[in-house]
């Protein structure tokens, strides 16, 4: 068999059209197998994920084997390769395909006027509503915004612009640090920090705004940075052969340059936060009314209204479940639109005259 | 460099506005420097009775507190383990797809698809992992226990509800794939042009190529990939809090209902009605996962920056 593939005969290769036929061929046996489990009552439902499975590794195998015959073993090994490649990421659509359609189908269930004008006060089973959520997750989102963005840009401003020396290298080493802390760790330290002040059974909103700029700032610092490193030399040395002081070159000079990326940074950044749940259980608490004020009281958001109404089913299960969908709906969509929003505008604001 | 010519130095007029603002562009700084020694000095002072208190008021089974954090660490570590062991082939692939394999055209957007991923909150992944995906691996399960069980990891019994340190670890894969698959992706695409086409030259098939060029050069990148993955699958909370149907026990077996809990999914469910010493136990946890996090990340951010020196990419 060896001496026959090593001889130098004529390449023999497989045509596209053999390998797509193949591809259809395993297609149809797999899903063939998976109606014939249904059909023959053995499962009720068609194993749509299964389906999929099998006829990926149907279509490796056999196009191995067939390339092994005609193709000789490195052949067989590049389409072994090249299939095992194209099914991981089709393996890796598969849950993002399927958490959406279930948020989707779920979700929309109550996706209705009353839950974005109602909260949960005085609601069992039935009706009611996240409006109180929206509101604090929100509040609380602009709030550690608020305390984030200008610590984080005028950090990187910092790193950029004019730290030098054993300082800037300490902060950077540090900034790295933040990055991985555990939000749950985040939310400790909130509560640690505000229980010293407030005792033990402290729960507020900017607890929660505070824990969550603990996560947020890394990113910013490191996101405006990046954008602040590539504003191009010449326009900061420019500037200042004008006669322009250091510090209007760098905000009416560097910072416009760099605004695109920086708000895509910052938006990223937002979208990181708006679905942590962890820090906010722990200090922020929940409740079931309305509550505006960040500065008292316990207060409600979206990602702890879908785990409490998950966690806490009364007896309508049901309606507990499609309000913790309708949530869960509710800030996949925001995280999609801030998402969406950050790309268009690093397009929109990107500096004229590049590329 | 300043006192080498200190007669013909021209200084720059200090202007207020300068002082001003590099003034508050250090603070920045500093303030980091100082956020980050608050969190360790206030979860050390508030974790420090745990570890003094009297053993018998730590646990209820009263043996004191390393032997109620000692089965916790472990779950956190085989948790995010077998997650790692999921996602990290799976993130591989998807990146060379990505980088190698799909058109240049479609690329882009395929990129952005699995960036999708990590926009979804882990909160929503929780529901997810609950609601669909362990009722839908239950009965996996079963015909794994009942054709396998003589594998310790499969040993019985099964779990009626799916909701195992499996399903956890499934979950948290998906929730670090698209990090590890990102990272992966940029280094991949730095491979030296010049290597790919001289093993593509030299009549190597892609696979070859990729074996011979790409993945050498991109191992210490997908080394620091992995680690970062690995810290954010340690410290994730809510998916693991909601799926798993948690005890307080070391154990390797995949799929019963007594699973090894992880010390964020602990804090999480256990926080809200915890008191007194209680609280503290709960922080010390905490500080102990902020530990294990830095370590793991240091590593990571250490190989990252050892590569920078050697890399034959700049």
């Amino acid at each position: 068999m060896t001496t026959l593939l090593s001889t130098p005969t004529p390449a023999r290769k497989l045509s596209r059209g053999t390998m797509w036929s193949v591809l259809a061929l395993s297609v149809l046996l797999s899903f063939g197998f998976f109606s014939l489990l249904v059909l023959g009552g053995a499962s009720t439902d068609f194993n749509i994920v299964g389906a999929v499975l099998l006829a990926a590794i149907i279509y490796v195998a056999l196009s191995f084997v067939m390339s092994r015959i005609v193709e000789g073993r490195r052949k067989a090994t590049d389409r072994l390769a090249t299939g095992l490649v194209t099914s991981a990421f089709v393996v890796a659509l598969l849950p993002l395909i399927s958490l959406v359609y279930t948020a989707v189908s779920n979700g929309l269930n109550r996706f209705d006027g009353d839950f974005f004008n109602s909260s949960m006060r005085n609601v069992v089973g039935q009706g009611g509503g996240g409006l109180h959520a929206i509101i604090g997750t929100l509040e609380i989102t602009a709030a550690a915004t608020l305390i984030s963005v200008p610590i984080g840009i005028m950090t990187a401003v910092y790193l950029v612009e004019y730290g030098t020396g054993r300082l800037s290298r300490a902060i950077t080493v540090l900034v790295d640090v933040m990055t991985g802390i555990p939000s749950i760790v985040a939310g400790l330290f909130a509560f640690a920090l505000f229980a010293l002040f407030f005792g033990p059974g402290i729960r507020f909103g900017i607890g929660g705004a505070v824990a969550l700029s603990v996560l947020m700032i890394p990113v910013v610092v490191r996101s405006t940075e990046e954008m602040l490193k590539i504003v191009p030399n010449e326009l900061r040395e420019a500037s200042l052969a004008l006669g322009v002081p250091k510090w209007a070159t760098v905000v009416k000079v560097v910072l416009p340059t760099a605004i695109g990326g920086i708000i895509t940074g910052v938006m990223i950044a937002i979208s990181r936060i708006i679905g942590e749940t962890a820090p906010l259980l722990i200090i922020c608490g929940m409740s079931t009314s309305m509550n505006y004020n960040l500065f008292s009281d316990r207060m409600a958001t979206l990602p702890v209204f879908v785990y409490t109404q998950y966690s806490n089913q009364g007896t309508d299960t049901q309606a507990y479940l499609d309000r913790a969908w309708t949530g869960a709906l509710v800030l996949i969509l925001i995280v999609m639109v801030l998402n969406i929003l950050a790309r268009i505008l690093s397009k929109v604001l990107a500096p004229k005259g590049t590329r | 460099m300043d006192t080498d010519l200190p007669a013909t130095r021209i200084r720059a007029k200090q202007r207020l506005g300068d002082v001003l603002f590099s003034g508050a562009a250090l603070a920045a700084g500093i303030l980091i420097l100082v956020a980050l020694a608050a969190v360790t000095i206030f979860l050390v002072a508030q974790a420090l009775p745990a570890f003094t208190a009297d053993p018998a008021d730590v646990s209820k089974d009263g043996r004191g507190f390393w032997s109620f954090v000692i089965p916790l660490v472990f779950g956190t570590i085989w948790a995010a383990a077998l997650a790692l062991l999921f996602a990290l082939p799976l993130s591989i692939g998807i990146a060379l797809f990505i980088s190698h394999y799909a058109p240049r055209r479609v690329a882009l957007t395929l990129g952005y698809i699995v960036d999708l991923l990590a926009a979804v909150p882990s909160v929503v992944f929780g529901l997810w992992g609950i609601t669909v995906l362990a009722p839908a691996m239950q009965p996996l399960y079963s015909g794994l226990v009942d054709s396998l069980g003589w594998i310790p990891f499969f040993a019985g019994p099964v779990s009626g509800t799916g909701r195992t340190v499996l399903t956890v670890a499934i979950v948290l894969a998906v929730m670090i794939l698209p990090i590890i698959t990102a990272l992966s992706r940029e280094v991949f695409l730095q491979t030296p042009r010049l290597h790919e086409e001289a093993a593509l030259a030299l009549g190597a098939t892609r696979w070859e190529m990729i074996r011979m060029a790409v993945l050498p050069f991109g191992r210490p990148g997908l080394i620091s990939a992995t680690m970062l993955g690995l810290g954010r699958a340690l410290g994730e909370t809510m998916a693991v809090a909601m799926v798993l149907s948690p005890s307080v026990i070391i154990s390797f077996a995949l799929l019963t209902s007594q699973n090894p809990t992880t010390i964020a999914a602990n804090i999480a469910l256990n926080f809200p009605e915890a008191s007194g010493i209680g609280v503290n136990v709960l922080i010390a946890t905490g500080l102990i996962l902020f530990l294990i996090t830095l370590v793991v990340n240091s590593l990571a951010r250490f190989i990252i920056n050892r590569r920078k020196d050697f890399s034959g990419a700049n």
